[in-house]
């Protein structure tokens, strides 16, 4: 384990996850809304927004997936030191995190089951960046329309039609995120 | 001042982790009830244990914390959750709606309309809609999963066949996005109107019963009805007795043993804020004083 590895955490895990949880609570159920977090200085390749979202949401509890890059030894050190959270294969994920080509095929995560909805997986979506341009968002959590920088829209119309089944999306650059949950409805731009 | 031997809002790290799990799968599906590790809390079963772990994983030291019971600010149930997380989360708290950032509520929607950024927290006892007409839980988490919810309409004709129109009153079932059937805690139907398209988050805590539960703004919810016998949302034919409001849900309060009565506005922040504006009502001068 590196000295890198113990630290970049919270300073003050009781109001900064609270802070964190209600930035990550707003995005999720406002989707489309970009919200702007600090907190967590995790090691590259993953951005402060990720690793707050994993200091803030994962445990010992909640299986956690790293896919591609994101699977450095610097990165598994980091999260199990700060949450300890256990790696573990996509199937098996509470949380999935890498940027979106790294996390497909997409429909080989958890999507909960008709009686338990709410056992299916969050992923993490790692982009370059984020704006509020791009495909149409619609649903719960929106007034009319809003629109999201989305890498596709393919998936998340597959995921949408699954519902109440389907995992959820927060997705993430640098120090900012937005949240994607099955609910929402997403049209080509 | 935080009372230092406690944790911030007062739950451990871990069962915040959990709680906060459960309301982000609760906000992603709505009106699904997402099972969660229920704590033991410093009140029985019944006294808000659900809503006080929602509203406690939640709070960020900047909330402004209103709590209510009944409409009321200042019963016993409202006071004593307000001085427990003003002692253990150190929050400020307040009276009014407009300046509340978090709401914790039993079986009240506030009268003045909420705005984007405002939580509302609901005190659940009975989150299951379907627990009256079929007690087993494996039986009723099918019958959501298949959205067979014929019982519930069953259960609302037999109204109109026995009392000639629906007598739910209260605990109103509702329709989430055309989806889940949900109850919305027992608020009076009167709310139920408010609870879609609101601009604030709603968050349902059930502490005995170990669920949480959603809406996200802007969600639809329609209360379960007939063609031929559309959803009321009823009140008593009175203006409020102490500030004339026509509009808002109104208390009976017997007055003495020959009968008298008075009608009051259940929320105590919208009548005093409109006695304060000058509105009177019928008996708006004698009882000015207790505001």
């Amino acid at each position: 384990m590196t000295h890198d590895a113990l630290t970049g955490g919270f300073s003050d895990a009781p109001t900064q996850s609270a802070r964190a949880f209600r930035a990550i609570l707003d995005a999720l159920s406002r989707p489309g809304t970009i919200v702007t977090v600090t907190g967590a200085t995790p090691p590259a390749p993953l951005s402060q927004a990720a690793g707050l979202v994993l200091l803030t949401l994962a445990d010992g509890t909640t299986p956690v997936h790293l896919a591609g890059a994101a699977d450095t030894p610097a990165v598994r050190d980091w999260i199990t030191f700060h949450t300890g959270a256990p790696l573990v294969a996509a199937a098996q994920a509470t949380f999935a995190l890498g940027t979106w080509d790294a996390l497909a095929p997409h429909d080989r995560f958890a999507i909960g089951t008709p009686e338990y909805p709410d056992r299916a997986a969050t992923l993490i979506v790692e982009l370059p960046s984020l704006s509020s341009r791009g495909p149409q968002l619609s649903g719960p959590g929106i007034r009319d329309r809003a629109t999201l920088s989305l890498p596709e829209t393919a998936a998340f119309k597959a995921n949408h039609a699954l519902f109440p089944l389907g995992f959820d999306c927060i997705l993430t650059a640098g120090n900012r995120l937005a949240g994607l949950p099955r609910s929402t409805k997403v049209e080509s731009a | 001042m935080t009372d230092q031997s406690y944790n911030f809002a007062y739950l451990d790290e871990q069962t915040k982790r959990m709680i906060r799990r459960a309301i982000l799968k609760g906000v992603a599906v709505p009106g699904y009830q997402v099972p969660f590790a229920s704590r033991e809390m410093p009140m029985p079963y019944g006294w808000g244990t659900g809503g006080v772990q929602v509203t406690a994983a939640c709070l960020v030291p900047e909330d402004v914390l209103k709590v209510i019971d009944q409409g009321a600010d200042d019963t016993t149930n409202a006071v004593s959750i307000r001085k427990f997380f003003q002692r253990t989360a150190g929050v400020a708290t307040t009276e009014a709606t407009a300046e509340a950032t978090v709401i914790q509520t039993r079986h009240r929607i506030p009268e003045q309309a909420l705005t984007a950024g405002q939580i509302l927290v609901y005190q659940v006892p009975i989150p299951e809609p379907l627990r009256f007409l079929e007690p087993r839980e494996t039986e009723t988490r099918k019958m959501h999963s298949l959205e067979e919810y014929g019982l519930m309409h069953v259960k609302l004709y037999e109204d109109i066949a026995r009392h000639g129109s629906i007598a739910t009153a209260y605990a109103y079932p509702v329709r989430v996005e055309g989806r889940y059937v949900m109850d919305p805690s027992p608020i009076p139907k009167f709310d139920n109107p408010k609870l879609s398209d609101s601009p604030a988050l709603q968050l349902f805590g059930a502490g005995r019963e170990q669920r949480i539960y959603a809406l996200p703004p802007f969600t639809r919810v329609v209360s379960l009805d007939f063609d031929d016998h559309p959803f009321d949302p009823s009140k008593a034919p009175h203006d409020c007795d102490l500030c004339g409001a026509a509009e808002s849900y109104l208390d009976e309060v017997i007055t003495d043993d020959a009968g008298s009565r008075m009608f009051v506005c259940s929320d105590t922040d919208f009548c005093r804020s409109r006695r304060e504006a000058g509105h009177v009502g019928r008996l708006g001068e004698t009882a000015g004083g207790g505001a």
